[in-house]
């Protein structure tokens, strides 16, 4: 199987939900033409054309109350915010409205809104570029908030995040994008939005970690095992909801939590 | 000598907006045509039609307000004194048209298909409410969302390649001073979308004046920076709001873009249900010019000269129209209230692992 970045499972992802469902719209800051400034689009434009991948004018609540309005007209919204700490111009659309849509209707009218957009730190860039501003998503009812730790992850998180009729904000770790290589099969798969993955099995501690940190993680886990510690690895994958039921199985066990944001 | 100038700003700023302080207008306030051309536009049956919704829309407003009274209503905004700007508009589009409203925007919300009783469930705070038989959204609460989502419809429209189909909202001049309300328009305008912007001035954003919401001119102009053609137009004439907002819709909907229109209106009572007290930041001396332009007035002189209206059949129709009020609030009433299990259910498409808990645990509290 080949390798490959996180970033370019994430295009694959894109471009399968692209191919499979022709309501399925991408738009953003620079995303048409030029691919995106990370070129997390590149080359989507020139297969499904302007009408389905195009660039936006500059403003980012414009972007996502423009979503709202796509999605009660049939159509399956994949917005990009450049960077996860522009988003504060949006916060109305997401918070206020997209993730009530299907609590105003009764589940009648929903709002299938993908939210892309890069968090993190770790990659030297300006101010307002590299945050982690995760915290201000979770626990807003009717939002999901998903975050891959791996390329095979991301792939599989985007399509499903893509598929599923709920909003999503889908933060993609910045540091990650071309740092981080896995094995991606070309073809279609997903992976599920509300499970938590245990990436290594332990006894004595339980660390709790999501996108960039799971790697973060596994170091400390290896400095852990040469002190006879064995630690429990659980990547959240999704932020909020939380899958309780992983988290309290591993606690269980190991009676011990470590929480690295 | 006086040095040369590059530009002459106090000039610019002079002139900047004049253009568009020409409100179109068809009645004038003691109901004399003033524009006979477009006057001839109506058949005796249209005037008659215009007329009764405001009548319509007068009595909604003081039944509702006396509901409102009664604490049987939640939130309400009163409409008194937008009649003509509210009908005269929302009279020009079709059912297939997305109506993106606001909370002072019910009359328009039922013109599209939405019942009374309805509405008055949306006051309540019921779910019930904005489940309409209408292309619509729930009437908006926060000011200008209304404009960025509507926009995004009308793009939606024109990527469904829909026929005679366009996307319309509505928000005060107060609205107009919101990033989204431009937001909006620009967006339609870069995407050439069919939208029509209507921004009712009511001359009051709750204690704040139209002089002091903006230093331009009209609100009008701010359409100029979108790209997109504005109008102001007498929002005390239901006729010439209804022939405006006609030729914005056909417009749009013939793949021209996004339109704004401007409606000189005047909230002539409170912002909200909710203790608002004019008395507190305008004088009964301000307000008398606009009671003098009640948009009932002009139309029922302009009708009763012609022998088409009368004071009494003026009184038995509202009194029919609040007799119906009055069923729908009994309707609403009637309608069980939300259980707790209800919204949790609805939260996500699939409830979630803590949800679930939830819903069983209310469910054996509801059960009992």
């Amino acid at each position: 199987m080949a390798k490959k970045t996180y970033i370019k499972a994430i295009t694959e992802g894109i471009d399968i939900a692209l191919a499979e469902d022709p309501k399925t719209l991408v738009f953003g800051e620079d995303v048409g033409k030029n691919g995106g400034v990370f070129r997390a689009t590149n080359g989507l434009q020139k297969k499904y054309g302007a009408d389905r991948v195009f660039s936006t004018p500059l403003a980012e609540s414009g972007i996502l109350g423009m979503s709202i309005g796509l999605a009660v007209t049939g159509w399956r919204p994949v917005p990009e915010i450049q960077f996860s700490g522009f988003i504060f111009e949006a916060l109305d659309s997401i918070v206020a409205q997209m993730s009530r849509i299907r609590f105003q209707y009764n589940g009648t009218k929903n709002a299938p809104i993908t939210i892309r957009t890069p968090y993190g730190g770790g990659t030297h860039t300006a101010e307002l570029h590299g945050d982690d501003f995760e915290n201000f998503f979770v626990g807003v009812p009717g939002l999901r908030v998903v975050t891959p730790s791996s390329a095979y992850d991301a792939k599989g998180l985007i399509i499903s995040a893509i598929e599923n009729n709920d909003p999503v904000v889908f933060l993609e770790n910045l540091r990650l994008y071309r740092s981080v290589k896995g094995e991606v099969p070309d073809d279609k798969y997903t992976v599920p939005l509300d499970k938590a993955n245990v990436v290594q099995e332990g006894k004595d501690v339980t660390i709790i970690a999501y996108g960039g940190e799971v790697s973060e993680a596994q170091k400390a886990a290896e400095k852990l095992a040469k002190d006879n510690i064995s630690a429990e690895i659980i990547d959240l994958r999704s932020l909020y909801p939380l899958d309780t039921d992983t988290i309290f199985e591993s606690v269980k066990k190991t009676h011990h939590v470590v929480i690295v944001q | 000598m006086a040095e040369a100038k590059a530009v002459d700003f106090a000039k610019i700023k002079a002139e900047e907006g004049a253009a568009f302080a020409k409100p179109v207008r068809i009645l004038d306030n003691d109901g004399k045509v003033v524009n006979k051309d477009l006057m001839a536009n109506f058949t005796d049956d249209q005037l008659v039609d215009l007329m009764k919704k405001m009548v319509w829309e007068r009595a909604l407003h003081e039944q509702t307000m006396s509901f409102s009274q009664q604490g049987r209503l939640g939130f309400y905004a009163p409409t008194w004194g937008e009649e003509a700007s509210e009908m005269g508009t929302a009279s020009a589009f079709k059912k297939q048209d997305f109506l993106f409203p606001a909370y002072r925007d019910l009359p328009q919300l039922i013109q599209h298909g939405a019942t009374v009783a309805q509405m008055y469930l949306w006051s309540k705070g019921h779910v019930k409410g904005n489940l309409f038989d209408a292309r619509a959204l729930r009437p908006q609460i926060i000011i200008g969302a209304q404009m960025v989502e509507m926009a995004g419809a009308a793009l939606g429209i024109k990527k469904n390649k829909e026929k005679d189909t366009v996307a319309y909202a509505y928000t005060g001049e107060g609205g107009s001073s919101q990033g989204d309300t431009y937001e909006g328009m620009n967006f339609a305008g870069a995407f050439q979308s069919p939208a029509v912007f209507i921004i009712q001035n009511n001359g009051w954003a709750i204690s704040y004046p139209r002089k002091k919401q903006t230093h331009a001119q009209t609100i009008a102009q701010k359409g100029v920076a979108a790209g997109i053609p504005a109008v102001q137009v007498d929002g005390m004439d239901v006729l010439a709001c209804y022939e405006v907002a006609k030729e914005a819709r056909e417009f749009a909907a013939a793949g021209n873009g996004p339109v704004l229109i401007e409606t000189l209106t005047y909230r002539f009572g409170a912002h909200s249900s909710a203790g608002d007290d004019p008395s507190r930041y305008r004088t009964k001396e301000e307000e008398k010019p606009w009671f003098d332009k009640d948009p009932l007035i002009r139309l029922r002189k302009y009708l009763t000269e012609k022998g088409l209206w009368s004071e009494d059949e003026e009184k038995k129709y509202a009194d029919e129209c609040k007799d119906d009020f009055k069923k729908a609030m009994k309707e609403a009433d009637a309608v069980e209230p939300e259980k707790v299990t209800d919204m949790l259910k609805r939260t996500f498409e699939v409830p979630t692992p803590d949800i679930k808990e939830q819903i069983k645990k209310y469910e054996a509290k509801e059960s009992k």
